[in-house]
């Protein structure tokens, strides 16, 4: 195992700072859940964990503090953990994200290639993989050292065209490609181990593939931290992040329905408490 | 069309290191294969798995590369349409997709290898351009322009091996979204695009033996259309052809006379097109043209004898 070699700066991880950051980022989440109907709040809340670890730990910086290495959000649907985290860095503005699904606005549900911060126009299942594999492929012809992270629900390994990814991200040796999959066991519809049993083994599954794969606590930033900085330099990793849909808050932890709704005004106010008493 | 690709491809390549191509299981040929021991980083084979074809070459295309993808126009446009549509269009990224047999070109392989409506179903996709040249010459023409252009993606649709030269005299040159006058005339002009053109150049024959002068255009860019041109194409000829190798709907036929409609003209147009429909005939690429009502016997009677 060696550790990425840094083109720029990396952040020392805190896992205690770590832990307020994404508690403050949930809340920001359920702030701007009481603007809209509806955005994704538990496939957001799933990965807010992975999403930071990456942001504030892994990803290198350059001296301008641009990022050098390059986040692809696959589950558009889970953007919102990604903007509030653009916005408290600057790339967004606070009035990107009260403008968020409004006409005036430029944030949608998904996010789109274009918008400051954003590396593809992803929502579609199932296209991240490979837009991420050409990205890690460009890198390594150009011989630079960009790592590209890429984060995807468990869902879309259900798409075909992810495993076509899979196999070619392998053949070409990406070892500079880093999956983060968020698998929370639940697609829109029903738990994948309930409704789709051969969906696992995952771990298995992507070895066969020729990837470097491995399961990680999901709600656990040092231990994602630390597993997607060590790697073997040969292939391109998977972390299986074991998660919770909706997590952080007790109401939405592994219900589908909130998948897509947005909270009331009384639910907003349990929500809140919660998270501030976890704060 | 695909040689003079090939080698085009490879001269251009040797020079621009940005040049990448990535191909879904078919075998490269001519200078596609010495392009690919030459330059081995820069030739990628996902083997038979079009959506990552289509997938990585907007991702690279986003980190600076300059990506061709390419097989056969079916397995190209169709089987990764969705990619094409979202990881291409939407987000406008300048990649070549690149179909090699467009319409039916390959007869005998039946429907699942004919991409009898491509045209059609590439001209509907907001961001995309569609070029099908007529012959190697814009063949080459066209390559050299999709390899610097910088404004989005492309869909390029080719013949196979072996069309012959039609445009040496055209007295136009090739430019991208003009409409190319190829032969001069008077009574007729006859408007078409791809492989169909020798076709057309068959019909302009039999058409100035019956004593009408007939004029051939190329309309080798599909989208953008040169709208302008085309009207003036319907203000100057009392009869106005299109002869195309795609199915009616969506075609240049239905766009031409929206123009038409549009501008108030007076020609006459004919418009001769696949047909609606899978015709199970496993004759030669000429056997199926026919089939479809695209020769030029069959042509020339409709016209003369209206």
């Amino acid at each position: 195992m060696s550790e990425i070699k840094p083109s720029g700066r990396r952040n020392s991880f805190d896992a205690a700072a770590a832990r307020a950051r994404c508690n403050a980022y949930r809340r920001r989440i359920l702030d701007i859940s009481q603007q809209v109907t509806a955005l994704h709040i538990a496939p957001a809340f799933s990965c807010v964990e992975m999403v930071d670890a990456l942001y504030n730990g892994v990803m290198r910086r350059q001296a301008d503090g641009a990022y050098a290495d390059v986040f692809l959000m696959s589950k558009g649907h889970g953007c919102m953990i990604q903007y509030v985290i653009l916005e408290e860095q600057g790339v967004l503005t606070r009035s990107d994200l009260d403008s968020y699904c409004k006409p005036n606005g430029r944030l949608g549900a998904h996010p789109d290639f274009g918008t400051p911060g954003i590396a593809a126009s992803t929502g579609s299942l199932g296209h991240g993989l490979g837009i991420a594999v050409g990205q890690a492929f460009a890198e390594k012809l150009k011989k630079t050292d960009v790592q590209i992270f890429c984060v995807m629900s468990d869902g879309e390994f259900q798409e075909g065209s992810t495993w076509e990814a899979m196999m070619t991200a392998a053949n070409l040796r990406l070892s500079n490609l880093t999956v983060l999959m968020d698998n929370n066991d639940f697609s829109g519809l029903e738990r994948m181990s309930e409704g789709h049993r051969a969906f696992y083994p995952l771990v298995e599954k992507a070895q066969a593939f020729g990837w470097d794969a491995l399961e990680v606590a999901g709600h656990d930033s040092a231990a994602m931290f630390g597993a997607t900085i060590e790697r073997d330099g040969e292939r391109p990793r998977l972390l299986v992040c074991k998660t919770v849909k909706g997590k952080g808050v007790s109401y939405m932890e592994d219900v589908p329905i909130w998948h897509y709704r947005s909270p009331n005004q009384d639910e907003y106010r349990q929500a809140l408490a919660e998270l501030e008493g976890a704060a | 069309m695909r040689n003079r690709f090939a080698d085009t491809f490879y001269e251009l390549g040797k020079a621009d290191p940005r040049l990448t191509i990535v191909v879904a299981d078919i075998s490269p040929a001519g200078s596609i294969a010495k392009f690919r021991s030459e330059f081995p980083d820069r030739f990628v084979n996902t083997g038979v798995a079009e959506q990552i074809m289509i997938g990585m070459v907007a991702g690279m295309a986003q980190r600076g590369l300059r990506p061709f993808a390419y097989t056969i126009a079916t397995f190209a446009l169709y089987r990764p349409f969705e990619f094409v549509r979202d990881d291409l269009c939407y987000q406008n990224l300048p990649v070549t997709v690149i179909g090699i047999g467009g319409g039916v070109t390959y007869s005998t392989l039946g429907a699942t290898h004919h991409a009898q409506e491509d045209v059609s179903i590439a001209r509907a996709v907001a961001n995309l351009s569609v070029i099908a040249p007529c012959d190697p010459a814009e063949t080459e023409a066209a390559t050299r322009w999709c390899a610097v252009q910088e404004q989005g993606p492309v869909y390029l649709r080719l013949g196979k091996a072996g069309e012959p030269d039609l445009t040496k005299d055209a007295p136009e040159a090739w430019a991208f979204g003009k409409l190319r006058r190829l032969r001069a005339g008077a009574d007729i002009c006859v408007i078409a695009y791809g492989g169909i053109m020798k076709r057309a150049f068959d019909l302009a024959e039999r058409l100035e033996t019956a004593g009408k002068s007939t004029a051939i255009v190329s309309a080798h860019t599909l989208k953008p259309l040169d709208v302008g041109a085309i009207a003036e194409v319907l203000r100057n000829f009392p009869t106005v052809v299109v002869v195309e190798e795609c199915a009616p709907v969506g075609s240049l036929s239905a766009q031409v006379k929206e123009i038409a409609w549009d501008m108030h003209a007076r020609a006459k147009i004919w418009a001769f097109t696949l047909k609606d429909e899978f015709i199970h005939c496993y004759g030669s690429h000429d056997d199926l043209l026919d089939a479809h009502g695209l020769s030029v016997a069959h042509m020339s009677a409709r016209i003369l004898d209206a």
